[in-house]
């Protein structure tokens, strides 16, 4: 392989690992605060459709990212109801909010555009623009940059602004879960909510907190999604990512910086998948749909605890009563 | 808090939910400019009004009668089984392979066949997830979930590279013989003189689903196995103290929930098409969730509620042929259905205990 198409691997890394790591971040925000969220698919796959129908009515691809925050924030309000205030199981809401996405996307989609489900195609304006960084070489005269050269003007420039606001995400999440007041409330009422309880913070204030920053994360991948890495939307587009994100979640024990490298590690093996079909790597020829299934598979494995165990917050997935 | 009384508790609280859920999508239907009366009697006509919709309704119960009453067994002790998707699949593989490989004389025999592989392909795929919440603690919920897709990669591997025919761009199996397929329906209740139309996929599996979850029923509370399963649910603690195993519980009720979504594919692989194809399942395995919640976790309820499903799926499609109302509605409603009976149901039961509260002190 020569290094442009490796280049090419890492840039193609880069821009799948983006609504990865939103979604992954979304998710550790809610389950850090026990509330379990199966249902990231569901809101990313709404937030995708109301960004693009928003910003294919308005022209405006803010107008797009707005809408798609605020379709995710509803539905996490869902979740957020069904979970804290009405205490009902938290797995099924969350299956619940991803067949309703993944329904109501499409009904409303087929009757607004006509177009079987999806929107029409989003045209400058209506998505986002490539941004290049500062000293970086345009894409067409990339002869001899060098490895590092190359990393800075191919993979690290390049991107619409979304992907750098995710990078952006990981070091500020790590701040407000383990430097901030709210961060430390935040964890406590994951691993122990009575406790908090007793030091008079509101359990479901927090709990509803954290949900809606997972809402609004999880809009920012719907909108990336749509308006940054294919220009509208499509039918089922989130194809799964939702589940995948969960799994790099796991895979990085509830935790921001591990969240980054699960994130990019599943993004390169989709990267591969979409690049080479089948690897032939002498010996044997190992097939598309392994490197496919990959993630889940090293979830399961570490789920296992074989490879360290994945221990997820304590509370998580209990609705707390106040004693009374 | 007064408990609900029972009839209210098992028929009065689906039902409640189950007309919000349809109120909501009457109101959908409203929104995107349709007749919602119009929906639903296409729906009601295109899946009652003749034998042959009478008979799509049925296949597509017959589907959810087997991934529901697999829910409810891993429900009754605790644990939520949602990779039926997963092991469902599987289960058509073993259909498909005992109908590929063995030369079966005749198809009564190649369904005991079919039986057989189809439960034991499913609960394979069970057996693990179960071993691992056992032993090491590894979430059940996300580790079936894993499975469903390591399911759908495998099952693609498996079409496209060894069971896809020489020549076909098709992912999926060579048909299988013709002296396989199922009895029909339609032949059934011709013998005892019914008319009822052949056109449709209805076949012998929907007896064998309706006896299956006579089985499910005498298993769950008639046998020493469903007693371990129903203590195991309710109090962990207190089953393990009464001498019941939680490995060997949670590994069976997997293996019984795997097994029985395995067979599934003997109605959607073997009766109906004839074939492996990539997506044998049709997202019937979700489905089960809603069916077994709406049905209470009773094998009785199960049955009634797939039958809904069913009219509600083969409504949907012909709601899709008829209008331009898109089949996904009822995508809508199922989850609506999830959301309603599944994770909000004090939101219905706590105003109606209070609601009975209220006329038990009046008397």
């Amino acid at each position: 392989m020569d290094l442009a198409s490796f280049l090419q691997i890492l840039d193609s890394t880069i821009r799948l690992a983006t609504p990865l790591l939103f979604a992954c971040l979304a998710g550790l925000y809610s389950e850090r605060a026990g509330v379990f969220d199966i249902g990231l698919e569901g809101k990313m796959l709404v937030a995708a459709f109301a960004a693009a129908a928003a910003s294919y009515g308005s022209g405006n691809v803010w107008v797009g990212v707005l809408a798609g925050i605020g379709a995710a924030l509803m539905f996490a309000a869902i979740h957020g109801l069904a979970s804290i205030t009405f205490r009902g199981n938290q797995l099924i809401s969350g299956v619940a909010v991803n067949f309703l996405a993944s329904g109501l996307t499409v009904v409303l989609g087929a009757s607004w555009f006509q177009l079987g489900g999806q929107t029409p195609a989003l045209v400058d304006g209506m998505r986002f623009a490539e941004i290049t960084l500062p000293f970086a070489a345009p894409a067409n005269e990339s002869g001899d940059l060098g490895l590092l050269g190359g990393i800075y003007s191919q993979v690290l420039s390049g991107h619409s602004i979304l992907v750098y606001v995710a990078l952006a995400c990981v070091p500020l999440t790590w701040w407000v879960l383990y430097r901030t007041r709210f961060g430390l409330r935040l964890r406590a009422v994951g691993e122990n909510p009575a406790a908090v309880d007793t030091a008079g913070v509101s359990v479901t204030g927090l709990r509803y907190a954290a949900v809606g920053i997972t809402g609004v994360l999880c809009g920012l991948a719907g909108a990336y999604m749509s308006m940054g890495l294919s220009a509208g939307f499509l039918r089922e587009m989130t194809a799964g990512r939702g589940y995948i994100a969960l799994a790099a979640l796991i895979f990085a024990k509830w935790r921001p910086w591990y969240a980054l490298m699960a994130c990019l590690l599943f993004g390169l093996l989709d990267a591969i998948a979409i690049r080479f079909q089948n690897i032939d790597i002498g010996v044997l020829v190992i097939p598309v749909q392994f490197t496919q299934a990959l993630p889940y598979i090293l979830t399961v494995i570490i789920l296992a605890g074989f490879v360290g165990k994945a221990i997820p917050p304590r509370a998580g997935g209990e609705a707390y009563v106040k004693e009374r | 808090m007064d408990k609900l009384p029972r009839w209210a508790d098992v028929v009065l609280v689906p039902l409640i939910c189950l007309i919000i859920a349809f109120a909501f999508c009457g109101i959908l239907i409203a929104a995107i400019g349709q007749s919602p009366l119009q929906a639903i009697w296409i729906m009601i006509d295109g899946s009652f009004g003749t034998t042959n919709g009478l008979g799509y309704t049925l296949y597509y119960a017959t589907n959810f009668i087997f991934t529901g009453l697999a829910v409810s067994i891993a429900f009754q002790a605790s644990l939520f089984n949602i990779g039926g998707e997963g092991q469902a699949t599987l289960g058509g593989l073993g259909v498909a392979l005992s109908c590929l490989l063995i030369p079966w004389p005749h198809w009564s025999l190649a369904l005991l066949g079919s039986l057989a592989a189809g439960a034991a392909f499913g609960a394979a795929w069970g057996f693990l997830p179960a071993w691992l919440q056992a032993k090491r603690g590894s979430h059940i919920v996300i580790t079936t979930m894993m499975f469903n897709f390591i399911a759908y990669a495998l099952m693609n591997y498996v079409l496209v590279n060894l069971l896809r025919p020489m020549g076909s761009m098709d992912p999926a199996s060579a048909r299988f013989d013709k002296a396989y397929n199922l009895p029909k329906l339609g032949d059934i209740l011709g013998l005892v003189g019914i008319p009822f139309s052949n056109r449709n996929p209805a076949n012998i599996s929907f007896v064998i689903a309706i006896a299956l979850a006579v089985g499910v029923w005498a298993l769950i509370w008639h046998t020493r196995l469903g007693y371990a399963l129903r203590a195991f649910g309710k109090q962990e603690k207190a089953a393990l103290y009464a001498g019941i195993d939680p490995v060997k519980i949670t590994i069976y009720a997997l293996l019984l929930s795997g097994g029985i979504s395995g067979l599934m594919a003997v109605n959607a692989v073997q009766g109906a098409a004839h074939r492996l194809v990539l997506n044998s399942v049709e997202g019937a395995g979700f489905i089960g969730i809603a069916v077994a919640l709406m049905g209470r976790n009773h094998p009785f309820g199960i049955v009634i509620a797939s039958i809904l499903f069913g009219f509600l799926y083969q409504g949907g499609s012909q709601l899709a042929m008829g209008t331009t109302i898109p089949r996904e509605v009822i995508i809508v409603l199922q989850a609506l259905v999830i959301l309603f009976t599944g994770a909000l149901p004090y939101m219905v039961q706590k105003p109606l205990e209070h609601l009975f509260a209220k006329r038990g002190g009046a008397k």
